[in-house]
């Protein structure tokens, strides 16, 4: 019991943290397979993180250093109010460092810092059924996964090297794990996915109102699907980041004036911030403006 | 030709067999003991009037539904011989799209109409575990050229397709993992009778040239004359007539045969 709130200690009862972590478990124990759990109700809206909080909260103790993220921004509304909705039902400390942090809730991106192994990485999934766009059925994704029969997935890569004479598939691109069953990574960047190979953090995803869990064990082999003759590539960038000039990291483009200005900078802010205090500088960061900048802008 | 081809392709054990099969749907009857052996290369015709059992029998012969009495044996592509309904489900499922193949009288059932035609014919070669675009889609382009659809079309979806040519795509679709038996259930009805009479020139080619077993099911007498060597005439349930195609059509036995061959040829 948090004593300052009168909720229980990260807001979910006890009952319903031990039917999750039973979830958890059993889905470290497959990886990759999605375990059924009695998604509760949340005090906020489906499609706002409902099954990362609820992971989180099962997970977390009184010791964890929480960090959330929200396309690799600490500061956006979601990222901010999960943050404060657990600094206030259990107490714990927050951090937007990557590195202090020990459980990190993410929506659509991994961080650029490389994962240790005192980590949990908490996945917000919107749709974890990779075969849901191609078989709409419940009933028959759940065979092809127990029969391993996953020619379907590679059919939609064709579709895509067919149209586009490429792999289009930028986003939630699906991935093997173990040898065994194939997931959809949630809606990161294709970019990101080579991150979770072997990844030293622990890794859960939850899907809320898809009641569905999911994990990647530590030090688990994640293989993208993809073609002989048209291997897995992520993205690349033509320029650095024009606040801390960084490169081979995820950038987002951002839209300066109505005459076609444009910059790209880093989607993880904390890297970018930690690069800039550390004195390294984009060929933008004196004139960008002060909101885009942070703190360290003024410099 | 179709003596010669009778004679090429006939080892001594059949390639399926159906032993009394029987299937109730709760007190109605779905077709009760159905008994016959099937070689290799060879095409059994199923005809009767709608509600006669066909479909059922097809269904039973093709494991989508599970008899009530009797078995379906198989000889598996490494010569054991199987009961179809003992087989795991990854085995039956490996089976259906290797060994196996199933034309559906609507087209749409069999094909993915979402996506293009060389997917479509593609699948199978991806879920048996081709991992080679450049392979699969030659493999897709080589099977259109042989059931006449143009090779732009590789890329369009069977949406803007006709319905010939949706049945054209259905037949390379099942026919790319060369399969040793087909089922085809009323692959022509629904056509026109130019198209009907190209795409039963088109089977004929390719199962004579494939050496394929088939077990077609179609009301249409016709549709068997040709195709078929040898020929079931099913009513309620049972089979009432068999024999080779020829002698029953030209020759019925039984009155209901009679009626069902005078009924048809009058028209």
């Amino acid at each position: 019991m948090s004593a300052a709130t009168g909720y229980s200690f990260a807001y979910l009862d006890e009952q319903t943290k031990r039917m999750i972590r039973r979830a958890i478990l059993k889905a470290i124990a497959v990886p990759g397979y999605q375990v059924p759990f009695a998604s509760r109700e949340m005090p906020m809206p489906y499609g706002w993180g409902t099954g990362g909080v609820q992971v989180t909260a099962s997970i977390i103790g009184p010791d964890d250093v929480l960090k959330v993220i929200d396309q690799g921004s600490d500061d956006t509304t979601n990222a901010v109010s999960i943050r404060k909705f657990f600094a206030r039902t259990a107490g714990v400390a927050t951090t937007t460092k990557t590195r202090e942090a020990t459980v990190i809730q993410t929506r659509h991106r991994i961080p650029e810092a490389k994962l240790g192994e005192h980590q949990i990485l908490v996945y917000q999934v919107p749709i974890p059924e990779p075969l849901r766009f191609l078989e709409p059925r419940e009933t028959e994704t759940r065979r092809l996964h127990a029969l391993a029969d996953y020619g379907l997935m590679h059919v939609k890569l064709y579709e895509d090297i067919a149209r586009h004479g490429h792999i289009a598939t930028t986003y939630a691109y699906p991935a093997e794990v173990a040898g065994r069953y194939v997931m959809d990574p949630s809606p990161i960047p294709k970019f990101d996915n080579p991150k979770m190979d072997m990844c030293e953090a622990l890794q859960l995803f939850g899907a809320g109102r898809e009641k569905r869990i999911y994990a990647v064990p530590p030090c688990t082999r994640v293989r993208s699907l993809d073609f002989e003759d048209h291997p897995f590539t992520v993205q690349s960038f033509r320029e650095p980041c024009a606040l801390c000039a960084a490169t081979g990291v995820y950038l987002d483009e951002v839209v300066l004036d109505d005459r076609g200005g444009r910059m790209f900078v880093c989607s993880d802010t904390d890297f970018c911030e930690e690069r800039r205090a550390d004195g390294h500088r984009g060929h933008l960061l004196g004139e960008a403006p002060a909101a885009i900048a942070g703190e360290a802008g003024d410099a | 030709m179709r003596e010669t081809n009778r004679v090429r392709a006939m080892p001594d054990a059949p390639l399926l067999s159906a032993e009394s099969l029987t299937k109730f749907y709760g007190p109605r009857l779905g077709c009760a003991d159905v008994s016959f052996d099937l070689h290799e290369g060879e095409v059994l015709a199923v005809v009767g009037e709608s509600g006669s059992g066909k479909s059922t029998l097809l269904s039973l012969l093709s494991t989508e539904l599970a008899p009530s009495r009797g078995a379906v044996r198989y000889r598996m592509r490494d010569g054991s011989v199987r009961d179809l309904n003992a087989l795991t489900e990854a085995e039956r499922r490996f089976l259906l799209r290797t060994d196996w193949g199933f034309v559906r009288q609507d087209a749409r059932e069999g094909l993915r109409m979402g996506v293009s035609a060389g997917a479509n014919v593609g699948e199978r070669l991806m879920a048996v575990g081709d991992r080679h675009y450049g392979r699969i889609r030659a493999t897709a382009l080589d099977w259109l050229g042989r059931v006449e659809i143009e090779a732009a079309r590789i890329d369009d979806t069977p949406q803007s397709f006709s319905g010939g040519m949706r049945q054209r795509l259905q037949i390379a679709r099942n026919l790319v993992t060369r399969p040793r038996l087909v089922f085809m259930d009323e692959p022509t009805s629904g056509l026109d009778v130019s198209v009907q009479a190209r795409l039963l020139d088109l089977i004929r080619g390719l199962v004579a040239e494939l050496g394929l077993a088939v077990v077609i099911v179609t009301h249409d007498l016709a549709v068997a004359r040709l195709l078929s060597h040898r020929i079931m005439v099913m009513r309620q349930g049972r089979v009432i007539e068999t024999g080779l195609t020829d002698q029953v059509l030209d020759d019925p036995r039984e009155a209901y045969t009679q009626l069902l061959v005078s009924s048809v040829l009058a028209a």
